[in-house]
């Protein structure tokens, strides 16, 4: 019972912390600004489904921390690409 | 100015080979638990475009000689064939058969015929995701 209480806690400071950074990302001066708040919102989601899955007792969602780890990696580097030299795949050297 | 990306490129040659890994076992494991061909397929592809995305297009093409849609075509013909294997048979269409089976070194394992209609959704999703990427990024 008082576990329980202890990760609803946790989650709801997760959510705040989520709320943080989308103010970053509403309210960013420049672009880079935006894609690191936006994959510290991936980091703040691994960390939810992670607790989420310890307060439901199951183990199906293992798979979704890394996949979500993985595309998040993938997509700051395209948008870190984009911004530093306006094309995301080099066609020619 | 030539840009500097080895970092980039030193993190991808790790990162490239645990994506692969993790692909194949989201790929194995969908019969009992969450994952299957097209999640196993897209994490392939994603592996694939960080690769396009540290090494350029002109490396990797030379390295990685696939006609993806070719792969594509190939995919949904091994899926049509594994639902007309079971016609033969004097089933209806798309019969999946399982068994076990003595392998040499994992002993009694289950098999599933289910697994080859997995593997041409997975080459057709492969096939569909780089190829849209592929030709996106090609300005002619």
């Amino acid at each position: 019972m008082i576990f329980q209480t202890i990760l609803l806690i946790a989650l709801g400071i997760l959510m705040l912390s989520i709320l943080a950074n989308m103010y970053r990302v509403v309210k960013g001066p420049s672009g880079a600004d935006r894609v690191q708040a936006l994959d510290s919102i991936g980091i703040n989601m691994i960390a939810s489904i992670a607790a989420y899955s310890v307060l439901f007792h199951t183990h199906a969602f293992f798979d979704l921390i890394l996949l979500i780890g993985i595309l998040s990696f993938i997509g700051t580097i395209a948008f870190a690409r984009f911004i530093e030299r306006g094309v995301v795949i080099e066609r020619k050297r | 100015m030539k840009p500097n990306n080895v970092i980039l490129q030193t993190v991808t040659q790790v990162a490239v080979f645990i994506i692969f890994t993790f692909s194949i076992y989201l790929f194995m494991n969908g019969h009992h638990n969450p994952g299957g061909g097209f999640i196993g397929g897209l994490s392939t592809a994603a592996a694939i475009v960080l690769l396009y995305l540290s090494f350029g297009i002109e490396k990797v093409r030379e390295n990685i000689r696939i006609d993806y849609k070719k792969l594509a075509a190939v995919g949904v013909f091994i899926a049509v064939g594994t639902g007309l294997a079971g016609v033969i048979f004097g089933q209806p269409f798309l019969t999946q058969i399982f068994g076990h089976v003595q392998l040499p070194i994992f002993g009694d394992t289950e098999l599933a015929s289910a697994l080859v209609f997995d593997t041409g959704v997975a080459l057709a999703v492969i096939g569909t995701a780089v190829n849209i990427i592929l030709s996106i990024c090609e300005d002619r």
